[in-house]
Parts: structure tokens; C-alpha cells; sequence
């Protein structure tokens, strides 16, 4: 019993990464055991937790339901892709340590790329929507107050970043490869320092 | 001082790196390990007749597949009994993988190891085993097994009840719920055959007892076997539970392969394999007076124990000794049946026990109340212990086997400022305009107090580089409380250093070789003395030092941003790193720092270049360890309103009242307490175990279990009240688990005061009150 194997090109964080894959590979697993970017967290692979959340052309989608075949050809942003070439922290990451709004850290990774993809959509949120955007996402160490109020304040730190000084000290350069993106709510995306070598697929 | 931190709203340490995505936890390791799936019963009781693993043979990548008839040694006998009790007579642990008998659906029957995770389920999908069934008994009502029986009782109760004016009878019920951290369990372990050393890793709340169990149970020496905790995705009490069967076996089969060996345990998994909690049935007889003091208290209660009893009966025995809460009860006896069925065992879940007792006697002032027509606040006002009663003796032996004395806190205090937070006095105004509006609303008041930092110890070990840099370490593990940043705090306060100097590791045994373990809100009062006190011989020797250099007496120094200095006179200082070179006389030199501490540059004085007594290097070890544990308390207020159409409850507010002694970090206690209310509200509105009379999970997915999100949980505010512990040198008590446990019982009490409808079991669904209102509103 041999499976058929799939070459597939994802591009991730900006940089166009290749796996071999089989079709039933998630496109969790891809993006954590293929690719190594553990940063995208599995609590339920069924759908319901976000854990898995990532921005698939700029739109959070649970990597847990998708099969990264299908994924060929998008333009995925995952954790790693958040903070700037220099490390920086992203402004939404900025404010979910302000705000204490992770404790154990394994639901968080879901909870920024859901943040992000509201505040691309909609930079200054009320609480309804902040509330309606988040409850997809399970937490089981905060209670989600200080998530909220992580949100609130990241919207903050955000239109302070674009009313000030537009770049932001998160902003990154161009992205290395011309790869279509969403923009991210943040402004441009780098790849992190290290993370941005196309690999081969490890299996 | 300047560096005081302790005390402050400090930025976690943790969390740069858990925000980048660069945290590892345990699924993050082992890219190249092979994976293992487990066949898992399908039935809650039968006989394992043949396990056929024929057709698996030919899956792809498939590596071996195990039964238990491949197990050597010890790892063939049942699992170790981790806490034996003189009560528990009929102990009954699991063994590794099922031999002839399984007792719960999923217990696992076949290992299988593959390339990967996909094709070991492949191969598990391909194995046959035949089963025959037998009768499952599901639920208290229907078991009669019983593991262990115990009484306590202080005062005469039969006589207290018979000559109390008057007596109330209640029975209350609780159901099971889980901890269900978002990370499910895993480990994965490496053999290296070269160094001929194990090393595990393990998404556990204990590493260092992982390690002595894998140690003992795969007959290899302590010394050959190392355990580390890596990143943990959350605990709350089920990942104390150890050793799981997985836990012993990845480590067997890496050694036994020669190969990286991983399992990662998965959602439905964690439903039917790992443990559940709280479930009981309780059946009270109380004594009082027409001022509504209690005279009495007579509690029964029967406790569903699962299908083992591997932790022992801690959770029945927390519930016993918690139940009194923050009363005066003159005459309790509380006798518990721990009773054997077919479902997923029982091990504490945070909270371990109290959530429960909370309900039982919370339930039970209340219901003196309603009987006397008195103001509910003011019953506990009647009943609750004085400050000057302290230290305060039940009479009880608590869950370390010491006694439980009350050190400290103020329950009169806690009482004024939790019926202030939530406008106690004003609501029966409220109340009235409500109604006015047809909108029901109602208040509720629980009180709790929580054993904290139980024994045996907890040890820490501070050391300082020539460099400058901190080393922290204590064997206790984390799951995301914060013990980075509060031991920094800590150790930054005690010596007098900058926290970013201070980096502190947890849960590895390369680092701190002795250790208990993270539970029972005993981390900070435990590891945070104990790191607090190796600072404190860490400073002292410093001082030795120092004062040497400086021609000075060391009473006569302080260290400030890690200088240390002359009091008085700040030019006569020395840098604390130098000092960390002075402390380790060398004869090579490799940095311009240790140039000072060489033979030929150091002077040369009487006696040898290491005192007898001393050692080299800037260090300090000690150690914490409690004469008995120290009592945290609490009052939680809520006010709900009850949709009078479809009985859905809203929760309006949500007060806390919280006393954990000195606060190191407000900003953590605070998270603390938000997760363990949503965790109370869960376990009071939401989440609870549905088997079915076949003892199958019926909901063991997060589409079935109905875990709170955002929306479900209310905005907490909270007031802090320190009373110190007087049992330990930084005054602190535990904080961790105090959250959940008076969330049933005011929930309760709000959604009975909103409805008039008698609440005596939790969860409660808006179904159930439906029913409960008699169809209508
Ligand atoms: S892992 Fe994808 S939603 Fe839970
Ligand atoms: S921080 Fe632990 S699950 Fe959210």
C-alpha cells in the first residue's frame, strides 16, 4: 500500500515553501510537521477550538479543515509571520502581553491570526463585534477577559502605528518573493529572521 | 530598594516567545520521532478474547505493533497506586495495555508504531480484537463497588443534631466535567545509546516523579533517565495524573527500537482516556438554631470513582476536609463511599474536590435561610469564623495527611466587601424593578476557603555567572502561571538585581533533580520560598564575599541593580558578577572578568583558596518545606437573569472577593482567577460528561461538550484582600485553583433567587430549569 504523493507550493509568510504530501494531509500538519512552523497549534482537529487559525489570502480559516492540496497556490500567514524582520513584536502581539491575554499560550497563536484578520477587516471594532470574532475560539486558561481587552488594545496600538508614524516599528520590508498577499492589518509582511527558507518537505 | 518587583504588575517573561509562535510544546519536538496510535476499547466492560493484527501488517511505514503479552517486567503489572490511604481497601490501578479485561471505552488494548501518526492509524484501523462483553455499571445510582470508605467527625454529631431546635434535610447532586486543557497529553521519548540515557519528555504537571516512575517501572537507574517538561498547553489537575500507560511505554518502545518514539494524544482521545472529575451525591443533615447558627452537620456522599483509583481518594478527601468553608461548625462528621464504575477514572480537576464541598455547604446556608426568612449574607455573617479565632483547628486531617488549621484571613472583612462590590443591601430594590419590567433577576453569595501549598517540598536553586546573568531553577513544572516571571520577581527582589538579569527555568531534572510537582495551588507558596530562600544564601554568601574585597562588614553592605555596595558610602561598591568571579578561584582563564579570580591575581591569604564549609561559585540551594498547608479564602457574588420564556440564564455580574496573602504579581492572580471562574461557570451552566447507560461518552468532542467561549463567560471584577500566611517567610498562599470553586454553588443560589425554583444539582441546563419551573414560566 504505497499513497500517491502530491508536490504542492504554499506560500507562507511571503516565501513560497514546497511539501510532498499526500491528498488526506492536513493543511495543519503540513504547515507544523512539513514545513516545521509549529507556531499553528492543533487543540481539536475537528473545527471547533481555532487553535489551528490561519490567514488564508487574508481571510482566518481553520488549517484543520483544509487539506494543504488544497491550499496549492495561497497565500497563507501564520504566527511566524506576524512580528518584524528585527523581531519586533507586532502591535497585536504587543498588546496581548500588555494585557496579559495568554497564560499557558496554546490557544494564542489562533487568537492573534483571528485578531488580525478582524482588524484588517475592521480597525476600530466595537466590543459586539470584538465579542462575535472571538467567540470561535476556545480558551481554557483566561476566561478570555483580557483577550477582549487585548483586542481593544491592539486596535489602539494599531491606529496610534498608522496616525503617528505609519511604518510602525513592526512594519517589514517587501516581501522577498512577488506573491499576491492580502495586507495584513500591521502593513507589509517580512519573513522572520531564519524562518524564510524555502524548504524541501521533510517526508 | 529599587528593584522591588515583587508586589508588581510585571509583563511576563513568557510571553515574547509564546507570541511569536516559538513556543514548543509537545507535538513541536520530534519532527524526525516515529508516531504511535493506540487501539482503544470500544467497550466500557469486556474480556479481550484475541487481538488479530494480520491485516495491519502490510500498512506502509508501519514500525511494531504491542499487546500486552510483549510487555517485560514491571511494565506488565499494573500501574503504580500513587497514593495509598489506610481508607482506600480495594485499590485498583490499570495496567499499561489491557490484559484481559477492559474497564472503560478507551482504554487501550494494542500499541502501534508507525512513520507517522496517519499511517499508525492506518494500522490501528486494521487490527481486530475480539471482545466479549459484559455488563457495564454506569452512573452512582448504579454502582456498588466500593474502592474506599471514610469517616471523620469532630464533636458528637448524633447528639448535636438531636438536641438542635431545628434540622434540614438536602440532597444535592454534581456532575462530572474534565479539565480538558487545550493540549491534550503527550510524550515522546529518545533513547541515546551512546550516553546510554533516556530522556522523556512529557506534557506533564510532574516531570521529576515521571522520571523515577519511568525510572522504576522500565528498571533502568535514576541516573540513565531524565524527564523535562517542555512548553504545556494547559493542566488543571489531569496532567498531575501519571504515569499514564502512554507515559511508560513511548519510553520503552524508544528504547526498545532504538528510534525517537512520539504520541500526541488527541481530542477524542483526551475525552475517553485520560480522567475526568467531580461527580458526587450528597446527602446532608444539618442542626441549627432560630438565629440560624449552625449546630450540626451530618454529610454523606457518595463519590464516582471511575474504573481506578490510581491518585488514591485525594479528591473525596479534599471535599471532606474543605466542606466547613469559612464556618464555625461545633459538632461534623462527614463520611464518604468511593464507588467503582465503567467510565474514564477520576483525578483532581482543578478545584479537586471543593467545587463540590463549596456546593454542598453553600447550599446548605441557604436553605437555612429560606427556612428562617433571614437575609442569606447575614446567616454567614452569624456562622463565619472571626479573625481572632485564628489559627483556627477543624479537627480534620486534610489531603497532606496533617492537620487543617486555619493560619490566617479575615472572613468578616471578605464578607463586607463582597456584599459592597455587588451592592448586596441594594438588590432587593433592583430585584423589584425588574419584576416591574417582567425581567427576573436574582443574587447569589459563596464563600470558600482553599488548602494551599500542600507538602512534602519544593526546592529552588539560584546561581549567579560571572557574566552577570541569574540562573533560576526548581523542579516543579508550569502550564502557563506565569512561574517565569513570578520567580523572577522573586529572586530579582531578594537579591537585589535587575529582573531582566534573572532567567529562570521549571519541570526539568536536568536542572533540579528533586521535586513534588504543580498542583493544589502550590507552586508559588512552595518553589517561591524555596527560591526565595536559596536567594537569601545566594546574598549572604555574596555579602561574605564582598565584604572581603571591600574591607568592609557584610552587615554593613546592601546590593542595589546588582552592585553591591557600602551603605552610605556608594563608591566602595563592587559589581554582584564580580563577586560571582571572586567566588570561583581559578587556575585558567578564558574572559577578562575571571582574570580577577586566577592564582596569581588573587591575594593570598591564610588557609585554602575554598574555605572548609564553602564552595565554589555564587550559588544557594534551599528548600521549602511546610510544617502543614496554608488556607487561602474567598467570596463570589453573582446576579443572573432568567429568561422567562425559554429559562436561559444570563449572568448580569460577577464579583470576587480574593485573599491569597501577599500578592506577587496581580496581573497573574487576576488571569488566575478569571480562568478558574470560567471554568466554574462552565462546570454550573455548560460542561458536563454524557455517557449513556453503556457507559459511551455521548458528547467526547468539542461540538458535544459545550466549553464556554467569549460570549459565555461574564466580565469578573475583582477586590483583593492580603492577610498574610504567617506559615511561610514570603507570606503568600496559593491562588491557582481558587477561581472554580464557589462558581455552582452562587450560581446556583442567583438562579434559584431569580426563579424561586429549589436548585440541588449542577450543571443546570436551560432546559433543565425549564423543567424544573414546571414546564412554564
Ligand atoms: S484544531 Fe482546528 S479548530 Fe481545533
Ligand atoms: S492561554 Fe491556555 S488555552 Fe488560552
Amino acid at each position: 500500500m504505497t499513497e500517491e504523493q502530491h508536490h504542492i507550493t504554499l506560500h507562507v509568510n511571503g516565501v513560497p515553501r514546497t511539501a510532498t504530501v499526500p491528498a488526506r494531509r492536513l493543511l495543519s500538519d503540513a504547515l507544523r510537521h512539513d514545513l516545521g512552523l509549529t507556531g499553528t497549534h492543533a487543540g481539536c482537529e475537528h473545527g471547533v477550538c481555532g487553535c489551528c487559525t490561519v490567514l488564508l489570502d487574508g481571510e482566518p480559516v481553520r488549517s484543520c479543515l483544509l487539506l494543504a492540496v488544497t491550499a496549492q497556490g495561497a497565500a497563507i500567514r501564520t504566527v511566524e509571520g506576524l512580528a518584524g524582520p528585527d523581531g519586533a513584536l507586532h502591535p497585536i502581539q504587543r498588546a496581548f502581553a500588555e494585557c496579559h491575554g495568554l497564560q499557558c499560550g496554546f490557544c494564542t497563536p489562533g487568537f492573534l491570526m483571528t485578531t488580525a484578520g478582524l482588524l484588517d477587516r475592521s480597525p476600530a471594532p466595537t466590543d459586539g463585534e470584538i465579542e462575535e470574532s472571538m467567540a470561535g475560539n476556545l480558551c481554557r486558561c483566561t476566561g478570555y477577559q483580557n483577550i477582549t481587552t487585548s483586542v481593544r488594545r491592539a486596535a489602539e496600538l494599531l491606529a496610534a502605528g498608522q496616525g503617528g508614524d505609519p511604518a510602525g516599528p513592526w512594519a517589514g520590508e517587501d516581501p522577498q518573493e512577488p506573491v499576491a498577499e492580502a495586507p495584513l492589518a500591521a502593513g507589509p509582511y517580512a519573513p522572520p529572521p531564519g524562518g524564510g527558507v524555502p524548504g524541501e518537505a521533510r517526508r | 530598594m529599587t528593584t522591588r518587583v515583587f508586589g508588581e504588575r510585571v509583563e511576563r517573561r513568557e510571553d515574547p516567545r509564546l507570541l511569536r509562535g516559538e513556543g514548543r510544546y509537545l507535538d513541536d519536538l520530534g519532527h524526525d520521532a516515529l508516531e504511535v496510535a493506540f487501539v482503544r476499547s470500544p467497550h466500557a466492560h469486556a474480556r479481550v478474547l484475541d487481538v488479530d493484527v494480520t491485516a495491519a501488517l502490510d500498512v506502509e511505514g508501519l514500525v511494531a505493533i504491542y499487546t500486552h503479552e510483549d510487555l517485560p517486567g514491571r511494565l506488565a503489572d499494573p500501574l503504580p497506586l500513587l497514593i495509598p490511604h489506610p481508607a482506600l481497601t480495594a485499590p485498583r490501578t490499570a495496567h499499561a495495555l489491557a490484559k484481559d479485561l477492559v474497564r472503560h471505552v478507551g482504554e487501550p488494548v494494542v500499541m502501534v508504531v508507525a512513520a507517522d501518526r496517519y499511517l499508525a492509524e492506518d494500522a490501528a484501523d486494521r487490527v481486530r480484537v475480539t471482545y466479549e462483553v459484559l455488563p457495564p455499571v454506569v452512573g452512582l445510582d448504579r454502582a456498588e463497588e466500593v474502592a474506599a470508605h471514610l469517616v471523620q467527625e469532630v464533636g458528637d454529631v448524633d447528639a448535636a443534631l438531636a438536641a438542635a431546635p431545628r434540622t434540614l434535610e438536602l440532597r444535592l447532586d454534581i456532575e462530572r466535567s474534565a479539565s480538558t486543557p487545550l493540549e491534550g497529553r503527550g510524550v515522546y521519548a529518545r533513547w541515546d545509546a551512546d550516553d546510554q540515557r533516556l530522556r522523556v519528555y512529557s506534557s506533564t504537571q510532574t516531570p521529576t516523579s515521571v522520571r523515577f516512575a519511568v525510572a522504576a517501572i522500565l528498571g533502568l537507574p535514576d541516573s540513565q533517565v531524565e524527564c523535562v517538561a517542555p512548553d504545556v498547553g494547559g493542566g488543571f489537575g489531569v496532567k498531575i495524573m501519571h504515569p499514564w500507560p502512554e507515559e511508560v511505554l513511548v519510553p520503552w518502545a524508544a528504547r526498545l527500537l532504538g528510534r525517537e518514539v512520539k504520541y500526541t494524544e488527541d481530542r477524542r482521545e483526551h475525552f475517553v482516556a485520560a480522567t475526568h472529575e467531580r461527580a458526587q451525591e450528597q446527602h446532608v443533615r444539618v442542626g441549627f438554631d432560630d438565629d440560624g447558627r449552625i449546630l450540626a452537620l451530618d454529610v454523606r456522599f457518595l463519590h464516582d470513582h471511575g474504573a481506578y483509583t490510581p491518585y488514591g481518594i485525594i479528591v473525596p478527601i479534599i471535599t471532606s476536609t474543605q466542606l466547613p468553608g469559612p464556618y464555625v461548625l461545633p459538632a461534623y462528621r462527614v463520611e464518604f463511599s468511593s464507588l467503582y464504575t465503567n467510565t474514564v477514572p477520576v483525578t483532581p480537576y482543578r478545584g479537586a474536590g471543593r467545587p463540590q464541598a463549596a456546593f454542598c455547604m453553600e447550599r446548605t446556608v441557604d436553605r437555612i435561610a429560606a427556612e428562617l426568612g433571614l437575609d442569606r449574607a447575614e446567616v454567614r455573617r452569624r456562622n463565619i469564623v472571626q479573625p481572632e479565632q485564628m489559627p483556627y483547628d477543624l479537627g480534620l486531617t486534610f489531603q497532606d495527611g496533617r492537620p487543617a488549621i486555619y493560619d490566617s484571613g479575615d472572613f468578616p472583612a471578605t464578607l463586607r466587601m463582597i456584599t459592597d462590590l455587588i451592592g448586596w443591601d441594594d438588590f432587593p430594590r433592583r430585584k423589584a424593578e425588574a419584576a416591574a419590567e417582567g425581567r427576573r433577576i436574582g443574587i447569589g453569595l459563596a464563600c470558600y476557603v482553599e488548602g494551599t501549598g500542600v507538602g512534602p517540598y519544593e526546592g529552588g536553586h539560584v546561581q549567579v555567572e560571572p557574566n552577570g546573568r541569574v540562573n533560576v531553577s526548581t523542579g516543579l513544572s508550569s502550564q502557563g502561571q506565569g512561574h517565569q516571571t513570578v520567580f523572577a520577581q522573586i529572586v530579582a527582589t531578594e537579591l537585589g538585581v535587575p529582573m531582566e538579569d534573572v532567567h529562570v527555568v521549571t519541570g526539568d531534572t536536568r536542572r533540579f533533580g528533586y521535586a513534588v510537582g504543580t498542583f493544589a495551588s502550590r507552586a508559588a507558596v512552595m518553589s517561591g520560598n524555596a527560591i526565595a530562600l536559596a536567594a537569601r544564601e545566594l546574598r549572604a554568601k555574596a555579602l561574605r564575599i564582598a565584604a572581603d574585597a571591600l574591607e568592609a562588614s557584610p552587615d554593613d553592605l546592601e546590593i542595589v541593580e546588582g552592585i553591591v555596595r557600602v551603605k552610605g558610602s556608594p563608591d566602595a561598591a563592587i559589581p554582584l558578577r564580580t563577586v560571582a568571579v571572586l567566588s570561583n578561584p581559578l587556575r585558567y582563564s578564558f574572559s577578562e572578568e575571571s582574570r580577577a579570580a586566577t592564582q596569581f591575581s588573587l591575594p593570598v591569604r591564610g588557609g585554602p583558596p575554598v574555605p572548609r564549609g564553602e564552595a565554589p561559585g555564587l550559588e544557594g540551594r534551599d528548600y521549602y518545606s511546610p510544617e502543614r498547608s496554608t488556607f487561602a479564602n474567598g467570596m463570589h457574588a453573582a446576579i443572573v437573569e432568567v429568561d422567562p420564556e425559554t429559562a436561559d440564564v444570563t449572568i448580569l455580574r460577577y464579583a470576587v472577593v480574593h485573599d491569597c496573602g501577599n500578592l506577587i504579581n496581580p496581573m497573574i492572580v487576576e488571569g488566575q482567577i478569571h480562568g478558574g471562574v470560567a471554568q466554574g461557570v462552565a462546570g454550573a451552566l455548560y460542561e458536563r460528561m454524557a455517557y449513556d447507560e453503556h457507559g459511551q461518552l455521548q458528547n467526547a468532542s468539542f461540538m458535544d461538550f459545550l466549553m464556554p467561549y467569549a460570549t459565555e463567560v461574564p466580565h469578573i471584577e475583582i477586590a483583593h484582600l492580603e492577610t498574610p500566611s504567617p506559615l511561610n517567610p514570603l507570606g503568600i498562599k496559593g491562588a491557582g485553583e481558587a477561581g472554580v470553586i464557589p462558581g455552582s454553588a452562587v450560581l446556583a443560589a442567583a438562579i434559584e433567587d431569580a426563579t424561586g425554583v429549589a436548585i440541588a444539582r449542577m450543571p443546570v441546563s436551560p432546559s433543565e430549569l425549564f423543567e424544573l419551573q414546571g414546564g412554564s414560566a
